[in-house]
């Protein structure tokens, strides 16, 4: 087992290596941090003095070299733009979009499990069929189409919530969280709602293909042979065999929700890691982009290692491979 | 049922509401009016003096104060110096204002003037400050600056250099200006101690600012704002969607497209008001090839009839209609009506002759046209790329096949900008902030200088000796009206030359709700002190 465990972590120390010389080389072509930090009649003296400022005038390697010292001292430099310390910026940001995953999933599971399992019990029935109908346009519609269609409805229609930002938050510790205030609340409705349109759509189809699978397995039928009721078939025996891979399905789209909320946080302008990353690509603000993409890789990286450490507690025949 | 809910709550807070408007006809007549505005990006830094940016400058006005200010015209107008005049040639005398406190109740004198300019000169803002050699405090309100060469502009370069509490930023530890990968951020990167109208009461960068009235403000607002909110949408359609519902009563940044669907609504309208900035195309005259082009043996944009050219078969009134839907001003010079030296002769637009284009470009022995590519954003102006086409589409009529090759702005810049000037057709806007011609003729206009930094910005490497020698004359000359001659004179030459083809004045687009009054300035500001919400 300490193998196993310690050969993972190894791998995963060694992928993250990998993505952040990835990360860094991606950001170091992006663009010109000059033009946003130049004034528009600066001299050519002062330009020569911030690119050595920057250290832009090393050579690549060197620069990468220094930046992940700097990164293993936990000194994650300062962003070009606000010229604030990235760790602070990504610290700040960080609260926002955890809790937009979070009630995001909350949405997927409140309203897709149960109509998952609807579907997956009652497939030719016509409210079955509708749902699916739906959820094909939850799965076919880009995220910033839905989020647009929300704020349509039910902000400049209905004016029932707002269109933008993250309403009143309650500063704890270094968390600041919107989910005590009533008008935190309404404000994350909609861009949770955006987000967790393709997950709920996708959970559902999920659902419905492995109940109906799992519907013609042999110990269902021979439960029903044995005069079992239908309720009981369907809710105890058939729906456990089904919720392990969604759980597991779950847990990987969270991972998804945090790193590419993007496009979601943009339309309504939600003060998240998301919201972030683009101001920051706009000004080409390399230390805040190389952070942000090296974040995303550890988020997956972490979510993966505890899956795979997952393995052998599930299935044990995992480790006896191994060995 | 949430549904329900909801509804109940919205009566509840439409009742809280009409309280609230009801409440101040009751009291006083004077009432003070919170105000929400929104626009599509933030200020980086709240430190005045590291980044020379325009919506830096934009938000820090309503905060910190500079000697001379702007008023609602745009006029130079008295702030933190009630007076100054020109006592020799290189000096200028200012008397400060008395009995001006900042918002922590430390008073305002001639030492914060000093302590300002050695911040301001070891910060990003230094080019504007460039021309101040030294400055002399005579006593506590009187300083003289001395400056590098005469100067008979200074007033107007000092509009956007902000004075600092001295004693504040000792005790906090802000000094030095904030710059990128200085050891530690500044702690006046997030807080701010000025003069001016309004304080910062709260902020989360990027995402909003909250302004509150400095009861203390040694001048009298005509507005009625009493706290005011900044609100970042990156995403323009929202910010549309949120003045619609009502949940701002500004926006910033009106994309084009939406204006109708803003002016159709009852309660609000769009207020269009002209740009400083000016957009116009450069060609490369320096080199002697196209490096993105067909001709390699010979650069046909050297040839003065080519360039004539191109100006007569550009139609910016076209572009103005179909690209810019009205809101864009076609002119005839680089720079726009609002700067000192416009000459609306000069200025007035070029009328397009494709008929004469065409014979020029055969006289100049190009009948057949060339290739070439034209370097563009796309996110940087308003509908960028759509002109960037229109342009391409303009030249493809007189045989110039142009290849648009739009990009974001980050990724241009390193490609057109010095020291490389990689392009041999640029889009290019420029945005004098002085509101003075002379900027745009030492940075754009001059032929570029490394030591000097003259010409920095001068894309295409334009060059003609007699436009250099009128610019230094320009610079001593401290007659206004000698010196509005010379401006026309080297602008004549510039515009004779055709090295630079204008295409238009951008406008400013807000979005606004009726009951609100607002003043809008060339330089993007925000001026919450002239703003009424009725």
């Amino acid at each position: 087992m300490l193998n196993y465990v310690a050969s993972r972590v190894v791998q995963t120390a060694f992928v993250l290596l990998v993505i952040s010389f990835i990360a860094f080389l991606l950001v170091a072509n992006i663009g010109d941090p000059l033009a946003a930090l130049l004034s528009a009649d600066a001299t050519v003296t002062e330009r020569a003095e911030l690119v050595a400022r920057l250290g832009l005038d090393q050579p690549l390697l060197a620069r990468f070299l220094h930046f992940l010292g700097n990164l293993l001292q936990g000194d994650f430099g300062l962003s070009y733009r606000t010229q604030d310390p990235v760790s602070q910026l990504i610290l700040e940001r960080m609260p926002a979009t955890i809790e937009l995953a979070f009630v995001s999933l909350l949405i997927t599971i409140a309203v897709g499990v149960p109509a998952g399992i609807y579907c997956g019990v009652n497939p030719n029935s016509y409210f079955g069929r509708f749902i699916m109908l739906i959820s094909t346009a939850g799965i076919t519609l880009p995220n910033f189409v839905v989020g647009l269609l929300l704020i349509a409805v039910f902000s400049v229609q209905l004016g029932l919530l707002p269109s933008f930002g993250r309403g009143d938050v309650v500063q704890i510790g270094f968390w600041s969280t919107g989910l005590l205030s009533v008008s935190g609340w309404r404000a994350i409705l909609l861009p949770a709602a955006t987000l967790s349109t393709f997950q709920v759509a996708f959970i559902i189809r999920m659902l419905r293909t492995q109940l109906m699978e799992v519907g013609q397995s042999e110990h269902i039928r021979f439960a029903r042979a044995r005069g079992l009721s239908e309720a009981r078939i369907w809710y105890v025996y058939a729906i456990k065999n089904t919720l392990l891979p969604v759980i597991t399905m779950l847990g990987l789209q969270l991972g998804n929700i945090i790193a590419f909320s993007v496009v979601t946080e943009n339309v309504f302008a939600w003060p998240g890691l998301g919201s972030l990353f683009l101001q920051s690509i706009q000004a080409a603000d390399i230390p805040v982009i190389a952070i942000y993409l090296i974040f995303v890789g550890v988020v997956f990286m972490v979510i993966n290692l505890v899956v795979e450490l997952l393995y052998p507690v599930v299935d044990a025949r995992v480790l006896r491979r191994q060995s | 049922m949430s549904l329900l809910f909801s509804k109940l709550k919205r009566q509840l807070m439409l009742g809280v509401f009409t309280a609230a408007i009801a409440a101040p006809f009751a009291g006083s007549a004077a009432h003070a009016a919170d105000f929400k505005f929104a626009g599509p990006l933030d200020a980086y830094t709240l430190d005045p003096h590291a980044v020379s940016n325009t919506l830096i400058f934009a938000v820090l006005a309503n905060v910190y104060e500079p000697l001379v200010r702007r008023d609602a015209e745009q006029k130079l107008e008295p702030a933190l110096a009630t007076d100054w005049k020109q006592i020799d040639d290189t000096t200028w005398e200012f008397n400060l204002r008395k009995d001006v406190k900042f918002s922590n109740g430390n008073p305002f004198t001639a030492d914060d003037v000093l302590f300002s300019l050695t911040r301001g000169q070891a910060g990003g803002i230094k080019a504007n400050l460039n021309s101040i050699a030294s400055v002399e405090k005579v006593d506590d309100f009187k300083v003289r600056f001395t400056t590098r060469a005469v100067n008979p502009i200074l007033p107007n370069q000092l509009t956007n250099w902000f004075i600092m509490d001295k004693e504040w930023a000792e005790a906090n530890n802000a000094v030095q200006p904030g710059a990128a990968n200085n050891a530690t951020e500044t702690f006046a990167n997030r807080n701010a101690m000025g003069t001016g109208p309004y304080v910062i009461k709260e902020r989360d960068p990027g995402v909003k600012t909250v302004f509150a009235s400095n009861p203390n403000w040694w001048d009298k607002k005509t507005g009625n704002i009493d706290n005011a909110t900044f609100f970042v949408i990156a995403n323009p359609s929202t910010r549309v969607s949120a003045l619609i519902s009502g949940e701002v009563d500004m926006i910033d940044g009106v994309p084009p497209q939406d204006a109708d669907r803003i002016e159709k609504d009852p309660k609000l309208h769009v207020k269009a008001g002209p740009d400083l900035r000016t957009i116009y195309i450069q060609p490369d005259v320096a080199r002697d090839s196209l490096i993105f082009g067909s001709e390699k043996a010979k650069n046909p944009f050297k040839e003065l009839k080519v360039r004539q050219a191109m100006e007569i078969a550009v139609d910016s009134g076209a572009i103005q209609k179909r690209i810019m839907r009205n809101f864009s001003v076609p002119v005839g010079l680089p720079i726009g009506k609002e700067v000192n030296g416009f000459d609306e002769t000069l200025g007035a637009p070029v009328k397009p002759d494709l008929d004469k284009a065409k014979a020029l470009m055969k006289e100049a022995g190009y009948e057949d046209g060339f290739s070439v590519t034209l370097d563009c954003t796309n996110d940087r102006f308003m509908n960028d790329e759509a002109t960037c086409l229109a342009v391409a589409a303009s030249l493809a009529r007189i045989n110039i096949k142009v290849e648009p090759r739009a990009q974001p702005t980050a990724k241009w810049a390193t490609q057109v900008n010095p020291p490389e000037y990689n392009t041999s057709l640029a889009m290019l806007g420029y945005s004098p902030n002085t509101y003075d011609a002379h900027i745009f003729l030492t940075s754009i206009a001059a032929t570029r200088d490394p030591k000097s930094g003259l010409g920095a910005f001068n894309i295409g490497g334009y060059s003609n000796p007699e436009v250099d020698k009128l610019i230094d004359a320009i610079g001593k000359e401290t007659d206004q009206e000698k010196r509005s001659g010379l401006i026309k004179d080297a602008f004549r030459l510039i515009k004779a030359d055709a090295a630079f083809i204008p295409l238009h004045q951008l406008n400013i687009l807000w979005g606004v709700k009726d009951n609100v009054t607002v003043v809008q300035p060339a330089d993007l500001a925000y001026p919450l002190r002239y703003f009424t919400v009725k």
